[in-house]
This record gives C-alpha cells, sequence and structure tokens, in this order.
C-alpha cells in the first residue's frame, strides 16, 4: 500500500511554514503575476520570498511545488518560461502546468525537472493522461473532481503515472481549465489571468435587514438572508432565477466545499499517490488546522488504526460539505 | 464610502455612544500608536502585499466595543486610532464583527473566509482593499496580538489570556447552540 503525500496549498511564505510546521510532505505554491490560478492581490511570492520558502521547506523535508497552472495567452509566452526558469533556478521539486507548450518548454530547458500535470488541464481518460507522459514526461496527473473512487481506481491501473487527487476545498466542478464564466462579467480569464472573481470587481451589500447581497461587476449573484451561511462570489456559486423555480436556485452548483475526510481508506486502497488540499487564498489558520486534521488521519490509516478526523465543517463554504463525485456522480 | 484619506472627526464625547465618554478614546489613542508602530517596526515586509491600499483610511468595527478603530497602514503616515461609534469617517472599507472574532483573526487563529461564510464577519466597500489587508497581515508570522501584549508586560499578557479564553468559552456556546 502506498502511503499517499499530503499536498498542501500556500499563498504567503507564512502559510508554507505553516503546511511545513503541521506535516506537508508537499507545498504548492505560485508566483505574483498571472503564472498561477490564484493570481490574487496581495498573495503568493516575489522570488526571493520563494528562495527562502523553498530553503525552509527542504530544511523541514518538505518539497515545493510551483503551480504554472494557467494558460499563456498568445504574445505572452516569456512570462511563463520565466517563472519556470526561476522555479529551477531555486530548486522547486516540480512544476505544475497545464498548458502543452508550458509543458514542452519545462522538459526541454529542465529535463530535471518533474512535471505534474495541473487539474486545469482536465486530463480524466487514460488515453490523454498517457499522451502527456508520453510527449512531455508528465510525472503526476491531478484528477478532475468529476471521478468516482472506482473509476480512480481503473484509472490508476492503466496509466503510467501518478495520480493524484483533492481531499479537501473548494468544489468548483465546472470542467476544469475551460470555465470562462468570470470573463463574461470582469473580462479578466481564470484560465489565463489567473483570477477568478477578482476582488476589485466583488462588492458585498448589507441591508437593514441583516441580509447581504453579493455583486460582481454589475451583477447581483446572490443575496443571503441575514441568518443563511454565504458562499464565495463567483458565477458558478450564484443563485438565479428561472421559469422553472419558484425561488432563486443554484443553477450551476452550491456554496459547498469537498470533504473527502472519510473516504481516505478507499483513496488509499485504490492506489492514489497524493492527496491535495485546496486553499491558497485562504489564510495559514485554514492550512494549520486543516493539514493537522489530514496529517494526522493519514498517519493512523497508514498505521492500521482507526483514522479520527476533525471536524472541519466550519471552514468549508457555506459551512456545507460535500465527498462530491468520489462517492456518485449524482452527488448534488 | 470614499477612499479619500482625510482625519476622522472629532469623538462624539458625551452625545456620542453613551458608553463611550470621549475620555477614554484619548487614553487609547497613544496605546493603539504604540501597537501600530511595533507591528510596522517588526513587520517592513507586509506592506508589500497592501499594494496602492496603504494610502487608505480602514473603518474597523469590533461591533460590541463602545468604539471603532480607525488605521491607514501607510509605513510613511500609520495611522491607527479609535473614533466614537457614532462617528463614521471617510474610509474605503469597512471590516465588522465581534472584538474576539477580530482579534483572533488578527492572530491567526481563525480564518477570515469561514468566518465570513458564518457571516460573523462583515465586510463592505472596496473588497480588494480588504483582500489585501488580510493578505498582508496573514502573513506576519508572529500572533499580533501576542506581540502587542507583551509590549505591556505581564498585565498585557494576562489580558489577553483572558480574552482568549473568553473567546474560547464564546466559540463553546456557539458550537453547544449550533
Amino acid at each position: 500500500m502506498i502511503k499517499p503525500e499530503l499536498i498542501c496549498p500556500a499563498g504567503t511564505p507564512a502559510a508554507l511554514r505553516s503546511a511545513v510546521d503541521a506535516g506537508a510532505d508537499a507545498v504548492y505554491c505560485g508566483f505574483q503575476n498571472a503564472t498561477n490560478a490564484r493570481n490574487f492581490v496581495g498573495l503568493n511570492f516575489t522570488d526571493a520570498e520563494l528562495e527562502r520558502s523553498i530553503q525552509y521547506a527542504h530544511d523541514g523535508g518538505t518539497k515545493v511545488l510551483i503551480t504554472l497552472n494557467t494558460f499563456p495567452p498568445a504574445g505572452k509566452f516569456d512570462l511563463w518560461q520565466q517563472a519556470a526558469d526561476t522555479a529551477a533556478r531555486l530548486g522547486a521539486d516540480a512544476c505544475i502546468v497545464a498548458d502543452i507548450a508550458v509543458a514542452e518548454y519545462i522538459q526541454r530547458k529542465h529535463p530535471d525537472m518533474r512535471i505534474h500535470l495541473s487539474v486545469q488541464a482536465a486530463a480524466s481518460s487514460p488515453e490523454a493522461i498517457e499522451y502527456y507522459v508520453r510527449e512531455f514526461g508528465v510525472k503526476r496527473v491531478v484528477l478532475p473532481r468529476i471521478m468516482t473512487v472506482s473509476e480512480i481506481k481503473t484509472l490508476v491501473e492503466e496509466i503510467p503515472c501518478e495520480v493524484e487527487t483533492f481531499i479537501f476545498g473548494n468544489h468548483g466542478l465546472m470542467v476544469e481549465g475551460r470555465c470562462s464564466l468570470t470573463n463574461y462579467v470582469t473580462g479578466q480569464s481564470t484560465n489565463m489571468d489567473g483570477a477568478c472573481s477578482p476582488a476589485a470587481c466583488v462588492k458585498y451589500e448589507r441591508a437593514e435587514d441583516g441580509s447581504m447581497s453579493t455583486k460582481l461587476g454589475e451583477y447581483m449573484i446572490d443575496r443571503f438572508g441575514p441568518e443563511e451561511t454565504a458562499g464565495y462570489p463567483t458565477i458558478c456559486k450564484g443563485r438565479y432565477k428561472a421559469e422553472c423555480r419558484e425561488d432563486g436556485y443554484y443553477a450551476f452548483e452550491e456554496p459547498i466545499s469537498l470533504n473527502a475526510s472519510n473516504m481516505l481508506p478507499d483513496l488509499i486502497t485504490a492506489g492514489v499517490h497524493a492527496f491535495k488540499i485546496e486553499g491558497r487564498q485562504r489564510s495559514r489558520a485554514y492550512v494549520k488546522k486543516v493539514v493537522a486534521a489530514f496529517r494526522e488521519a493519514v498517519d493512523s490509516i497508514m498505521a492500521g488504526e482507526e483514522p479520527k478526523l476533525a471536524d472541519l465543517v466550519a471552514l468549508t463554504e457555506g459551512q456545507k460539505q460535500t465527498e462530491g463525485a468520489l462517492k456518485t456522480k449524482k452527488w448534488r | 464610502m470614499t477612499s479619500a484619506p482625510l482625519p476622522p472627526r472629532a469623538s462624539g464625547g458625551p452625545r456620542g455612544f453613551p458608553f463611550a465618554p470621549p475620555l477614554p478614546l484619548f487614553l487609547l489613542q497613544p496605546i493603539l500608536k504604540r501597537i501600530v508602530t511595533k507591528i510596522a517596526a517588526d513587520n517592513p515586509d507586509m506592506f508589500a502585499r497592501l499594494g496602492p491600499h496603504r494610502h487608505e483610511y480602514f473603518l474597523i468595527d469590533p461591533t460590541n466595543m463602545p468604539f471603532k478603530l480607525y488605521l491607514r497602514p501607510d509605513p510613511e503616515a500609520l495611522d491607527f486610532r479609535a473614533v466614537a461609534r457614532c462617528s463614521e469617517p471617510p474610509h474605503i472599507a469597512r471590516i465588522s464583527g465581534t472584538f474576539l472574532d477580530l482579534l483572533t483573526l488578527m492572530d491567526a487563529e481563525q480564518d477570515g473566509d469561514a468566518l465570513f461564510f458564518s457571516r460573523d464577519l462583515i465586510v463592505t466597500g472596496d473588497t480588494e482593499a480588504v483582500v489585501c489587508l488580510r493578505n498582508a497581515l496573514d502573513d506576519v508570522d508572529d500572533p499580533i496580538a501576542e506581540s502587542v501584549a507583551d509590549m505591556f508586560g505581564a498585565p498585557g499578557r494576562m489580558a489577553l489570556n483572558a480574552l482568549r479564553r473568553a473567546a474560547e468559552n464564546a466559540k463553546k456556546r456557539k458550537e453547544a447552540s449550533s
């Protein structure tokens, strides 16, 4: 039985140190530009911060994976090249990529650098994954959050690379790497600018009765009652009116987080090599609590003990959690 | 809302919030100034995460206290003061929550998104400015509240421990009632 690595998010150097200290096997993080899909204001790493952070992580026996998981628009490829060069120069352990040109560049210029295929590439069939492995030397694929454990098990047996699955955090089920919903409203691209619902376009308005409306650009995308829990301000998690429904409803997805803690034994049995925790945009308090909880759970399972699963619902979006497609395709 | 970095008007005085006579605010100002100066001196790198928003004023509203806090996190022109609860000085964004929630948030013991999801933290105004401030504070390694408590020696640490106990008790009560 393979002991899966715990892959943990970090949006700041302090969050990275928290993840390392809490027992992460690897931390993933990005630069302060469009080369990563969490290109949010005040977040991410300068070159100097990344250098110090890699040193800290390696001293603690933790790997650092660099997210280069966006798609370079025409004429802007230099930025992704520079990011890959910097990651290699600073001794990063792998780059997580979505774009085939970025993968090809890293394979050619930095042949010793491991390439992990981002969930943004949305590769879920053995044929697609084999292509990435054959052509670009991909060593690991991060699977889209649309597969059941049973499908993952079959896939693991058929493909010649490692498999990483999400186990906690934001539960976006749009075809990842293809979602353009935010573009229509903000003009910025999740996939090319790295900004889904950029904060500059988000407005929260509170009414006298305690209700709160969320606006993205010019559009109201949700309104929460005074006692209702809230979610992220994304189009896919918005609540809409339609003729077929009396009230507004979550037409695409609901504000809810993935929590696969009860499915860890099944995923380990399926042969998954790495468990990913989503949340580079979250605080180090989140990183510390979630990483520590899953560290303990994975270690317990590997020791043949009943895992102690911390209650993480307070950290989930809308304070709701699901095992999502890992359990059943009909999870909604 | 406005982004104009204007100074606040004078506190409400006896005609302001009934539980906030002007004297305590005057007493608070030098303490707050000392706090913000120390945090800035200890963490000079944090300001880069604020980008252009370092020049803006934030209104921080501990909803169960008889005052609000008014912050401009500009290393060249730091400003952190208490204003009367009835006062509404110009600000780019407002962050509201109970004093203990704001304290534990600053202390990296609570996650801001989680407090937002549960509606215990209310953000209005320029969301980008708030996100920048959150990210800047979150990249400070040492618990800010602890550093502040240390400035006041044993009494400061005792006060902080009391506040943390109160926060823990409040959390337990909330969990028990939900």
